[in-house]
């Protein structure tokens, strides 16, 4: 019997071809007992430690705050080897890929961190690695592509549909289909079927237990609130795994309100609430009335996808989390305002938590904590900013 | 008696398979999909397996799903596909007519209310290409309430166990996946897979059709001599379609000239 249900509430579950379900229980069965068994952790531990630089420091951004009555502490996920908390999980998953006795990783990639991510873990263990992107994304994040082909993955650019994530799920997953027998899916997000979202969560747990013990270290409480930005949900589900018994402790997951909630352009499918099933989970889906699938908007392509990890679906239903939405705009000022006050170039991700933050800060009236989780740095989006900015 | 027991029982009279082709609905507009379904249904298709297009389809390789890309560029709702099959049906009452799917179209109709419009439609079975028996339960129950066959695929790498839950829950007949991936002849069907066709049948399930990778008169009689009841081609008449109505016409009569 598995100790996770693939269900969280009526979100998550395994809505895949038949093909795939031996796979998935194949990496259920390696998962769960991984977890149990102590030379995974110590292997685990040391490649965390001494590979990836963890554990990431917390950061009071002293300059940052807009209000004297807030403060803001930073989670510098940013820190980790290949700038973005994506390499906890991946890191992880390298090592299950090898417990399974597979040779080759496919992935899918969004802004490329993941992807960059699974090609240094797949070039640090031998295994051969082939990640698809948009082909809009590949463009957007040129730096990434070409980080993943120095470490030796093949980058498949992918031209159906938006070009976007989104498609590069869908190719992901047909490969998988042909090659599950050699190859294992190594998916980036907490979402898509069980049991990723869970082993997506617990490798990603990291980050909140180490922020919660640094928080009381550094001033003996926990926080008011803890924020991140929320595309498929990983690196905030990261953050609040460990928060979410904690019942005074806000949750806030900051979704790409795009061109603006009202526009259509945008990238929040919680703040729509509406429920679908797409790439293996029922989760909240941007989708027509007839159900075919929206394309997402954000100037993040790390948050540009229409479907949400199905367990923030259920987070936000049952009200223990809050999501809210920032615009293109907002990130940006908060990207900057970031780059300024404390000389961090944060990634655009992140930067939307940022954003949250610092409107929130402005507006408080009362003492507050707040503790951002910055997923990743900035240098891959230095393109995006430069262009915006009539720069090149 | 359902309209593929009377197709399966007077196949097997005659000592024939059934071939079955497959086209997206509303590819590439909905007046010359028609004409392309009744011309299969002229020169020979003994059932038809029709695809209701959807924006992510996982489960189809790069033919199906520049069909389904066209259909739904060509305006093809869920509703206007359904209005497709029902014309059928009132062209050729007797013609088993199936319907291929993903998951979030049928959820967001209401999945009661999907099945419900399927069968008003004159659709005879439903198969839900992104549903496993694991998540079919509420899928199936909905499709044997409003009198729709439910169909689930029978992949290669299946357990004993699933084989079990396939010949028990299918209806009207199991789609037998020949090989591991996505549909298209760009990778041909794998070997004969006896033994998992000889599984089905101590399970008592429905007639077991051969489908993914079907696109030459070979492999029809390869899956009818290894024992399937029956095959589906679904990229191979696709592209037929693309050429001209008549290399469609000649297609389907060649296919299931080689089922007799």
């Amino acid at each position: 019997m598995s100790r996770f249900s693939p269900y969280f509430g009526e979100f998550g579950g395994t809505y895949v071809p038949e093909i795939l379900v031996p796979a998935l229980d194949q990496l259920t069965e390696a998962f769960e007992s991984a977890l149990d068994d102590p030379e995974f952790h110590q292997e685990l531990g040391k490649l965390l430690k001494h590979y990836a630089g963890r554990p990431t420091p917390l950061f009071e951004a002293t300059h940052l705050s807009p209000n004297p009555l807030v403060r803001i502490f930073l989670k510098r996920e940013d820190l980790v080897h290949g700038g973005a908390h994506k390499t906890n999980q991946v890191l992880a998953q390298g090592l299950l890929t090898q417990r399974m006795g597979k040779k080759e990783i496919i992935a899918e990639t969004g802004a490329g961190q993941h992807g960059v991510a699974t090609a240094m873990v797949a070039a640090m263990l031998g295994l051969k690695a082939r990640i698809y992107m948009g082909a809009k994304d590949c463009e957007r994040q040129q730096p990434n592509v070409y980080r993943m082909k120095l470490m030796g993955a093949e980058v498949i650019p992918v031209h159906s549909g938006s070009g976007t994530l989104k498609d590069a799920v869908n190719e992901a997953l047909r490969d998988w289909a042909a090659n599950y027998d050699s190859a294992h899916y190594l998916l980036g997000t907490a979402a898509g079927p069980h049991p990723f979202p869970h082993l997506v969560r617990e490798f990603q747990r990291i980050i909140g237990k180490e922020a919660k013990a640094q928080m009381l270290e550094a001033i003996g409480r926990l926080p008011d609130a803890a924020i991140a930005c929320v595309g498929g949900g990983s690196n905030a589900i990261g953050l609040f795994a460990d928060f979410i018994e904690e019942k005074d402790v806000e949750l806030v997951g900051v979704e790409p309100g795009g061109e603006g909630l009202d526009t259509g352009k945008h990238g929040a499918p919680i703040h729509l609430a509406r429920t679908g099933i797409l790439h293996g989970m029922k989760s909240y889906l941007m989708q027509d009335s007839d159900g075919q699938v929206e394309e997402s908007h954000s100037i993040s392509a790390g948050l540009d996808y229409p479907a949400v990890g199905p367990q923030h679906a259920y987070l936000a239903q049952t009200g223990r989390a809050q999501y809210v939405a920032v615009t293109d705009d907002e990130a940006i000022e908060a990207f900057k305002t970031l780059c300024r006050a404390e000389g961090i170039i944060p990634a655009i991700e992140s930067s939307h938590a940022l954003a949250y933050a610092l409107k929130r800060a402005a507006e408080a009236t009362k003492e507050e904590v707040l503790l951002v989780n910055l997923s990743g740095r900035g240098d891959k989006d230095l393109n995006t900013i430069m262009t915006l900015e009539g720069l090149q | 008696m359902s309209l593929y027991n009377a197709l399966f029982a007077r196949l097997k009279a005659n000592n024939e398979g059934a071939f079955i082709p497959f086209l997206t609905l509303g590819d590439p507009d909905l007046e010359t999909s028609f004409e392309h379904l009744c011309l299969m249904v002229e020169n020979g298709a003994d059932a038809l397996e029709l695809g209701m297009p959807f924006s992510d389809p996982v489960a189809d390789g790069p033919t199906i799903q520049a069909a389904t890309l066209r259909a739904l560029g060509a305006g093809t709702t869920p509703t206007k596909a359904l209005a497709l099959i029902r014309r059928l049906k009132d062209k050729y009452p007797q013609l088993p007519v199936g319907l291929l799917t993903y998951a979030n179209l049928v959820f967001a109709a209401g999945i009661d209310q999907f099945y419900q419009d399927a069968k008003a439609a004159g659709v005879d079975s439903v198969l839900v290409a992104d549903v496993p028996i694991k998540e079919s339960a509420p899928f199936v129950a909905a499709a044997k309430a409003a009198g729709v066959a439910p169909v689930m695929i029978a992949p290669p790498n299946a357990s004993e166990a699933t084989l079990k839950a396939v010949a028990e829950l299918s209806e009207g007949y199991v789609y037998l996946v020949s090989r591991a991936g996505v549909t298209g002849t760009e990778t041909a069907a794998g070997k004969p897979l006896g033994h998992i066709i000889d599984t089905l049948k101590r399970f008592e399930s429905a007639p077991v059709v051969l489908g993914f990778g079907i696109g030459e008169p070979s492999q029809v009689r390869a899956a009818l001599a290894a024992g399937c009841d029956g095959a589906i081609s679904g990229s191979a008449t696709v592209k037929a379609a693309e050429r001209s109505p008549q290399a469609l016409a000649r297609f389907v009569e060649g296919m299931k000239a080689a089922s007799r």
